[in-house]
């Protein structure tokens, strides 16, 4: 169970994220959306506890995240911030096996090879594993890293904006393994996606935000909705429907 | 399978050969004539040499280079760049200058007074500077070694001014270039300190691994990062002050080595740990042979050769690393 509680964090006079209560369903792929500068990622650093929230309360599993002890916390909860490239010469194999750091601090045993094997295949990697994560693909760099999370075996997953620099077939296949890890794995994904229409194809539940300030939230069905769309964006969007799956269209609007 | 078990068994046996041949050959280099053959029947003089200034010299070149080689990885791994190392973060300069102020402040310094303040100023020195370039926003790889060579001649004139200021400068100047010429049995144990150093690196490698990839990665993986970070440059200091007091300040090979290594061996940390210790101990090693041969029977200073050899890699590895 995660509950947000009236969060706020501000740097000097700035409120980047202002008084955030956010429902949070177990279980389920969350999708987070909102303008650039909205504080997406402030708050998914304070769910993950990359940086202290100044007042209010977050909990995962009934604790306070400030009271999670560091190596227990990171058996419960997984994040990845924005990448773009890593310049560090490790193989795919080698990254992906630093998800087990929780476990057994590096020593390596017999399950850990079990599950590194089986989240380099859950996501295709196996054929890469030896490859230097330098010379990857954007795409496959990206695989790599959600394999190393999934290694992690979290019941939570947070991501920021994970489909950064992927084209449109990466960017299907992401989000179809997320699905994934949320209806067979049970896993709790919630991600920051800039595409509304991966958001409505392939989540759960949508957060929007909006100028530190949680603007709306609710069912896909309730979200992909003019009316709130078009405030959250301040831009006139189209929604259709096509194969039972909404769709916005805003690419030639004023 | 069997290829696989092999490879790295043969490439461990390989490093052992080779380090203990070129010590031999470091071993019975000099002006005074003692000969491998005739070992088990060597006269007084010989004997006298062998062991009071020959081994110790050696043994000081393996322990130097190996923990000069680990100390520029560590920092570099904490650091996410690949170009900081002692020489280029400030902490050899601010071991230095540590020194210098133990001189004029307790005219008859103790090794363990030099070796505190050293340690202190080192340390200090080196958070100043990795403070300093976090707030650098141009992280160009080859910024940050510039601007650490520019930091650590600031300090190197301050330590300059004093040393001058208080006339204590020819007990200075024997530390600004490394020689291993004055070693001998009496005046090299404080190079023992690399051992427990060397150990505890060990023992946390797999937390430097993982460090390597940053500080959220770190904290999202349950890492202390601030901590180790401290116990890391705690390490380095140390290790720097120990070698700066015994031998001197020899440049690059913090910065050569490791990059050599990782670009045959990758980045994981504690697997080019063991081969990074061995290549910079090969490196030191070889480096004083040609500077007690070039110009036999007269010595050119070990920082010198190491100086030309270690600034062309060095260029070299810069260059690489901007054409990427």
């Amino acid at each position: 169970m995660m509950e947000v509680k009236r969060v706020t964090k501000s740097y000097g006079e700035s409120i980047v994220v202002n008084n955030v209560s956010l429902p949070i369903e177990k279980g389920k792929l969350t999708a987070c959306i909102g303008p650039n500068g909205a504080g997406k990622s402030t708050l998914l650093e304070m769910v993950s506890r990359l940086i202290p929230q100044d007042t209010g309360d977050i909990y995962i599993d009934g604790n306070e995240v400030k009271t999670w002890k560091r190596g227990d916390f990171a058996k419960r909860l997984s994040v990845l911030k924005q990448t773009n490239q890593m310049n560090v010469r490790l193989t795919v194999r080698e990254l992906v096996s630093f998800g087990r750091f929780p476990y057994t601090k590096g020593r390596l045993n017999a399950h850990c090879h079990e599950m590194i094997n089986e989240s380099l295949e859950y996501l295709g990697l196996t054929a890469l594993q030896e490859r230097y994560i330098d010379t990857l693909s954007g795409g496959q760099l990206q695989r790599a890293l959600i394999a190393m999370v999934l290694c992690q075996d979290t019941d939570y997953i947070l991501l920021d904006e994970p489909l950064n620099n992927l084209d449109m077939s990466f960017g299907v296949q992401m989000m179809k393994t997320l699905r994934r890890l949320v209806d067979e794995l049970g896993k709790t994904v919630i991600t920051i996606v800039h595409d509304i229409n991966f958001a409505a194809s392939y989540a759960d539940n949508i957060v929007a935000m909006k100028d530190g300030k949680l603007f709306a939230s609710g069912t896909v069905d309730e979200m992909i909705n003019k009316t709130v769309l078009d405030d959250l964006y301040d831009m006139d969007v189209k929604i259709i429907e096509s194969n039972g799956t909404k769709y916005c269209l805003y690419y030639t609007t004023n | 399978m069997s290829l696989k078990l092999k490879t790295p068994l043969m490439r461990n046996s390989l490093m052992v050969i080779l380090l203990v041949l070129f010590s031999l050959v470091s071993i019975f280099t000099g002006v005074q004539e003692v000969s491998f053959m005739n070992l088990f029947q060597l006269s007084e003089v010989q004997r006298l040499v062998l062991i009071s200034t020959r081994i110790p010299r050696t043994i000081s070149l393996i322990l130097s280079g190996s923990t000069l080689a680990i100390c520029g990885l560590l920092m570099q791994q904490l650091t996410q760049n690949k170009f900081v190392s002692p020489t280029t973060a400030g902490t050899m300069a601010s071991a230095r200058l540590g020194i210098v102020v133990s001189m004029i402040y307790f005219s008859q310094s103790s090794l363990a007074q030099k070796t505190g303040l050293a340690f202190a100023f080192s340390l200090t020195g080196t958070f100043i500077f990795i403070l300093f370039i976090r707030t650098i926003k141009n992280k160009k790889a080859v910024m940050i070694p510039l601007v650490g060579l520019m930091f650590g001649n600031i300090i190197n004139s301050l330590s300059s001014y004093l040393a001058i200021q208080f006339e204590v400068v020819q007990n200075t100047s024997s530390w600004l270039q490394g020689n291993f010429a004055l070693i001998s049995s009496s005046n090299y144990q404080l190079l023992f300190l690399s051992f427990p150093l060397f150990g505890v690196i060990y023992l946390l490698a797999h937390y430097f691994t993982v460090m390597g990839l940053g500080k959220d990665v770190s904290t999202e993986l349950g890492i202390p990062y601030a901590t180790l970070e401290i116990i890391g440059i705690a390490l380095v200091a140390l290790a720097t002050s120990a070698i700066i007091l015994t031998v001197g300040s020899i440049p690059f090979v913090g910065i050569v080595i490791p990059n050599l290594v990782s670009l045959k061996q990758g980045d994981h940390f504690g697997k080019i740990l063991m081969p990074t210790a061995f290549f910079g101990a090969l490196f030191l090693l070889f480096s004083d042979v040609l500077s007690r041969t070039l110009i036999y029977p007269y010595e050119i200073p070990i920082s010198v050769i190491i100086g030309v050899i270690g600034s062309v890699l060095f260029l070299y590895l810069l260059l690489r690393g901007e054409s990427k």
